[in-house]
């Protein structure tokens, strides 16, 4: 997107890299000049949020794997050691602690902006699915990473979710034997995790690269989800976003750091504060917060289809309510993107919305009481007809309300309204 | 129509905040464990944004500890040290040495491989091995005390726990803790079989526990203070004590963690608006 550049190298030095490197001239490009809707609202700065997230797991967990032990016998003796000894240890775990959630809440703030603004649609397509490669990177890092103080959670999350993998045919048990390092959760599943949990986050790292990349070329949806006609709709990243998005930061460590020195533990569970025993298994064995929507799409199908046994139905359930979001841009076919002009899909997707909170509430509760069973079937239920159904319907049906010819247009309306 | 666009903003951003606060709310909440009684809160000088560790209080709770409960429950992560250490009981250094030097530790560099312990020592172990402690406990293993204050806590009905998150209500463990030991009852209510060697409590889970009542009253001595006041020696004081010395055990950096959040939120506050007045100055004459 050279077009934007205004890029003239002010000395002989940077003419010299510039020549050779031009890493100025990109950073300028894509950081300070880059074209950005002039009407994006507050919902758009989770994408840096996001990145801010990232870097804090990143260099806390660096910090952290210093003073770690991945041994059965002393990890969780030492995760104790830096809360406890290590200088500011107490505040580093914790933020690492409470930075997955935040991460999480973000993430699905995040997404839920792309599904309500149609972010996903042409053409972001590839925009949309390495931002899902993310979501499912990062939940498979912090999954890992909750093994690590081998608490009682910690050992039967593994057992549970490591199990998951043995309902594929064929090849379900040497996988679970290749996540386990045996046949049993134990000290190399341990180590193995911890290897790949320090490993992920630079994977995801690289696939932000890619993620960021791939909005560069197309540029930002916005809020009214018309694209961008000539300079009149847009403002250089560089003060107007660069500023936007570091407010949002901050506003959003507010709330990070309330958790972080006033209850670090309230996200978690107390179980994992007993020592990982494999004789004594837990009442409830509850994933954390941020996984538990497909825990409850997992735990949902308890019932046998055909040739397919209930245990495998859950792995398809789970793994087809990530492939629903993977393949969400050729299921919304309505050239409206914006929600905002879409007077059905409003109410749909805000029952989406709850729908999905009931899908997280319902993770966390006993699935043998009959109106949670009930209650989990019906959300897991919505989640897919949403998708497959409704979108797709509303797609050829819905009468989308008159457009702004453009931002500028749209942005000059409110101003006057 | 612009109009309409801004309501939905406002919704859906009702509908998002909504999202986030039952997102991060739907952590630990469980089914309710059948009959479970409902478990008192208590007030704790630790509790709440400003709490911070009562020293007497911490002090008492460590002489219930070690008259009473380190005769079985091990304290493995705590150090002499620790008990001198800012934030904590506060004793004295020499106080602590005094004290360590009555306790024997492991040490094969030591003649006999024993030797008096240091304030560095950690606590000794109150049994050779887990087989030891179960034999002594009729099967029963009595749980380590160094992070046992967290790994225990309570459950609030919804909605009720929504508002633990706006409390920072981190108290449920020595709320259980100090339940459980006022929670015994010399007969089971009729139709409940006790196993052998069981007792009945109202809030452990099953009822049955292996741990006899380990309180009664009288049975520590507690020391008038300065103004020569003692606090009344019964099981309801006795838990209390013991109860936030647990919780300082599990988490001995409580009131600095909570004194540094402070001034880290007034920050954040200020700097975000110090922000916000930067980014309108910025933004001021662009339509947008």
């Amino acid at each position: 997107m050279s077009e934007h550049s205004t890029y003239v190298p002010g000395s002989a030095v940077e003419k010299w890299l510039d020549d050779r490197l031009p890493i100025i001239r990109f950073s300028k490009e894509h950081l300070m000049d880059f074209p950005t809707p002039k009407n994006l609202n507050y919902w758009w700065t989770f994408g840096a949020i996001l990145v801010m997230c990232l870097g804090i797991q990143i260099v806390t967990g660096i910090i952290l794997a210093m003073h770690y032990t991945p041994n059965i016998a002393m990890a969780f003796d030492s995760v104790e050691h830096i809360r406890r000894d290590v200088n500011g240890g107490r505040v580093i775990q914790a933020v690492h602690a409470v930075g997955a959630s935040a991460f999480f809440a973000a993430l699905y703030i995040h997404i839920f902006r792309g599904l309500f603004f149609g972010s996903y649609k042409a053409p972001r397509e590839i925009l949309w699915i390495l931002g899902v490669v993310i979501f499912i990177l990062v939940m498979a890092t912090a999954f890992m990473g909750y093994v690590l103080p081998w608490g009682q959670m910690s050992f039967w999350g593994a057992t549970v979710i490591t199990n998951i993998f043995s309902a594929i045919p064929l090849v379900g048990n040497s996988i679970m034997e290749l996540l386990r390092g045996g046949f049993a959760v134990g000290n190399p599943t341990l180590n193995r995790f911890f290897s790949l949990h320090y490993l992920l986050p630079f994977i995801v790292a690289a696939v932000v690269a890619l993620h960021i990349w791939a909005l560069h070329v197309p540029g930002n949806n916005n809020p009214i989800g018309v694209e961008v006609k000539d300079s009149r709709d847009t403002l250089p990243f560089h003060p107007y976003y660069t500023m936007k998005d570091a407010l949002g930061m901050v506003v959003f460590l507010i709330p990070f750091a309330w958790f972080v020195f006033f209850a670090p533990d309230i996200l978690g569970h107390p179980d994992n504060y007993i020592q990982a025993n494999s004789q004594v298994t837990p009442t409830h064995i509850v994933p954390e917060w941020y996984l538990l929507p497909f825990y409850t799409i997992l735990r949902a199908i308890d019932f046998n289809v055909l040739f397919i046994d209930s245990k495998l139905g859950g792995v398809i359930a789970m793994g087809g309510s990530m492939l629903c979001l993977l393949v969400v841009p050729w299921l919304d076919t309505a050239r409206v993107r914006s929600g905002s002009f879409r007077p059905l899909f409003k109410w749909f997707y805000a029952l989406f919305v709850l729908n999905f909170i009931g899908l997280t509430y319902m993770g966390a509760q006993d699935p043998s009481v009959p109106l949670n069973n009930i209650l989990g079937k019906v959300f897991v239920a919505y989640y897919f007809i949403y998708f497959l159904v409704i979108l797709p319907v509303l797609s050829r049906i819905e009468t989308p309300k008159p457009l702004p010819t453009s931002i500028s247009e749209s942005v000059l309306g409110k101003a006057h309204a | 129509m612009i109009g309409v666009a801004q309501f939905m903003f406002k919704t859906k951003f009702i509908i998002a905040a909504l999202a986030v606060v039952a997102g991060l709310g739907v952590v630990s909440t469980q089914a309710a464990e059948g009959e479970a009684p409902h478990i008192e809160k208590q007030s704790w000088s630790f509790g709440g944004i400003f709490g911070t560790y009562d020293q007497n209080q911490l002090q008492r709770g460590f002489q219930v500890f070690r008259e009473v409960c380190s005769s079985c429950h091990g304290a493995r992560l705590l150090a002499f040290r620790n008990l001198s250490e800012e934030g904590g009981p506060g004793f004295s250094e020499a106080q602590v040495k005094a004290l360590a030097a009555e306790y024997e530790v492991d040490d094969p560099s030591a003649e006999g491989g024993r030797r008096p312990a240091v304030a560095a020592d950690r606590w000794p172990e109150p049994f050779a091995s887990e087989q030891d402690a179960r034999d002594a406990n009729g099967g029963a293993l009595p749980p380590d005390f160094s992070v046992l204050a967290k790994a225990r806590g309570v459950h609030d009905a919804f909605p009720y726990w929504i508002f633990n998150y706006f409390t920072a209500y981190q108290e449920g463990g020595p709320d259980y803790i100090h339940a459980l030991l006022n929670g015994y009852h010399e007969e089971p209510p009729e139709g409940f079989v006790l196993p052998e060697g069981k007792y009945y409590n109202d809030y452990f889970p099953g009822h049955a526990i292996g741990m006899p009542p380990p309180l009664s009253e009288g049975v520590i001595a507690y020391e008038a203070d300065e103004n020569g006041v003692t606090l009344p020696q019964t099981v309801e004081q006795y838990s209390y004590d013991v109860s936030a010395f647990m919780m300082w055990l599990a988490d001995p950096h409580l009131a600095s963690r909570k004194q540094t959040g402070f001034a880290v939120l007034v920050f954040l506050v200020l700097f975000a608006g110090l922000m916000l007045a930067t980014k309108r100055k910025i933004w001021a004459g662009i339509e947008h």
